[in-house]
This record gives C-alpha cells, structure tokens and sequence, in this order.
C-alpha cells in the first residue's frame, strides 16, 4: 500500500495544475472513489484540518491522509510524492532554460488546460456538494462560508467561523433531545 | 556555509507562516528575498510566472527554484525540505490529535460545521479558477468537450492532457 500511496500521490503533484484546490478532483477520485481508503465524509474532515495549518494544501493534505491510512510512514511517503514532480520540474527549469514559461505552445497548452480545471472542480465540487449539503443547516454554512470568502475574509477565519457554528448548534440540538 | 544556514532559516519561516497556502506567501517570500537579495525583481515574477506553468505548491516552486540559485541541487533540496517541514510536523500532530478525539461529540459537532466550509471553498477557489479560465469563445468549447469527457469517466489525468492539446491546436 506504501508504494500505491507514492504512485498516487506522485500523480497529484504531477497533475495539480492552478493551484492547491485543483487537486480536490484528482485525490478524490484516487483515494475515495476508486481505491475506496476514505469516504467522501473523510476525505472533507482531511480537508479541512489539513487547510488548518500553515503551508501547501497539496502537502498538508498528502500528509494527512498518508498518516490516516498508514501512520507517519505513510505520511512521508504521500508528502515525498506530492513534493517530487515539481521539485524535479523546477531543478530542469532552473539549470536549462529560464525562458520556458514564455514559450508560445506552452502557453497556449495551458490556457487549454484552464478551462479543463475549472471542470474538473466543478465536479468535484457537485459530488461533495450532494454528499454533503443534505439538510438546511449545511446548505446555509456553506452559503455563508462562501460569501464571507468572497468578501476577503481569511480562510483560517472563515473555518473558525464555520466550526464555532456547528458547535453551538450541535450544542442547542443535544440539551433539546435530551 | 552561512548562504546555506540563511537559507533554511528563511525556508522554515516561509513554512511556517503561510496560512491560506499558495499565493498567501507570496508577501512573506518577497521580503525574504529582498533581505537576503536572491532574485532579482524580474526573476521574482518569472517564478510565478513559471510557477502558474508548472504542477505543484507555488512554496515548492520558489523553495527549489532559490535553493538551486544559492547551492545548487543540494541548497534545492534544503530549501525544499525546510518549507514544507513545519507544516508536516503540524499536520501529523494535528492528525494525532485528531484520531484520539473523532469520537468524541464536540469534534463532531465542529465537524459539521466545518465541511459544508471546505465545501464553500473549493467553490470560491473554482470560481478564482474560472475568472482565468474564460476569456473567449474557445476556453467555453474546451470547457464543454472537457465535461462531455469527465461525464463519460475519462480520467482526470487524459482530460487535462486532452485540454492542453486543444489549447496548442486552438490558440
């Protein structure tokens, strides 16, 4: 399983193209859908833990989701996949040939990717979205989240905010059934 | 010697303090840079620049990109492990943490609040994507073949090689 978790983790840092988010997609396929190591449930409590501290969300998620499945072993492992593509890629570039990013079929190969991305989160943001927002508590958190990052609000923040939330109201559910 | 001592130091700091990841850094990064004077102006830019053309964490691309400038593969290799070495410790202990109190009826209820949050910003995060991505008639075609394909089960992976070879025929 350690050398699976490399190869998979190895492909996410291969493939995350446009920032940290756009891995979503790629790990839950991987680690959810097909390997079936973590549920959709899971997957999102990694989510949002691993965003809770500093540092890249591709390594801070690698990272837990190693240690979920096997440990710190595990850890090391997903964080040295995740961490290697675009180690290697940048040692190339830096030794060879600074001007890469300003040739022209690359830039045109990655505005063509652009848009894939965008659909590519979009549906992951469906399939966690359906799993997730099932009642009306959860529907008006994200609604709220969402707006509050839009307005500029820090992520840490707005994670405070969200966790404070289910809290309290978890908190009014329990003394009401009781 | 003293290159390579300055240049952890300022990685691990970096590591430390980047909450909200990626772009977040940014500022942290450019102070570092100016103090210690390892790229200049025009590079700075040209790492992003190369940053938003590669894969991988952006903190990746600036710790490799300085590390191979100030000692070569091994100054990389240095830099690298510093940036991502608190955040890992970190995560693992609040992965430790975490496995001891699942259970436990608080962190539930914190839970629950916590991932229609995450949901909201993978959301936020697709529609910084979108800005960027649509810019003409083209990226929409590119879009619409893209989630023809991803709602037929093509893989991830193909589905971004696939957009890429549509933008170097299209543009």
């Amino acid at each position: 399983m350690l050398g699976k978790l490399f190869l998979i983790f190895l492909q996410i840092g291969a493939f995350t193209f446009g920032g940290g988010y756009a891995m979503v997609p790629l790990i839950q396929r991987e680690v959810c859908t097909k390997q079936g190591w973590l549920t959709d449930q899971d997957f999102l409590n990694c989510l949002a833990l691993a965003q809770s501290a500093p540092g890249p969300l591709a390594i801070n998620t690698a990272a837990y989701i190693g240690y979920r499945l096997r440990g710190t072993a595990g850890a090391l492992v997903a964080v040295l996949g995740a961490a290697l593509p675009s180690f290697a890629i940048i040692i190339v570039v830096a030794s060879f040939f600074n001007r890469f990013a300003t040739l022209a079929p690359v830039q045109a190969a990655f505005r063509g990717m652009r848009p894939a991305i965008f659909m590519l989160m979009a549906y992951a943001v469906a399939s966690l979205g359906k799993k997730t927002l099932h009642d009306k508590f959860s529907i008006i958190v994200a609604m709220m989240s969402l707006g509050l990052l839009l307005l500029g609000l820090p992520t840490f923040v707005v994670l405070i905010l969200a966790g404070t939330i289910g809290y309290v109201r978890g908190g009014k559910r329990d003394a009401s059934s009781s | 010697m003293q290159a390579l001592v300055n240049l952890a130091r300022a990685f691990l700091q970096i590591g430390a303090f980047s909450f909200g990841g990626g772009y977040a850094m940014i500022p942290l990064l450019r102070e570092q840079v100016e103090k210690y004077g390892w790229l200049t102006e025009g590079e700075f830019f040209d790492i992003i620049g190369i940053s938003e053309m590669t894969p991988g964490p952006v903190a990746i691309n600036f710790a490799t990109f300085i590390g191979f400038k100030v000692g070569g593969f091994w100054g990389s290799a240095l830099a690298t492990g510093c940036v991502i070495l608190v955040p890992v410790i970190l995560v693992l202990i609040l992965a430790r943490l975490f496995s001891a109190y699942e259970d436990v009826p608080w962190v539930k209820r914190i839970l629950q609040g916590l991932r229609p949050a995450t949901i909201a910003l993978i959301a936020s995060a697709l529609l910084f994507v979108g800005k960027g991505a649509f810019l003409d008639a083209k990226s929409l075609i590119i879009a619409g073949i893209a989630g023809i394909l991803l709602q037929r089960g093509l893989h991830p992976v193909l589905t971004l090689i696939v957009g890429a070879t549509l933008g170097v025929v299209l543009y």
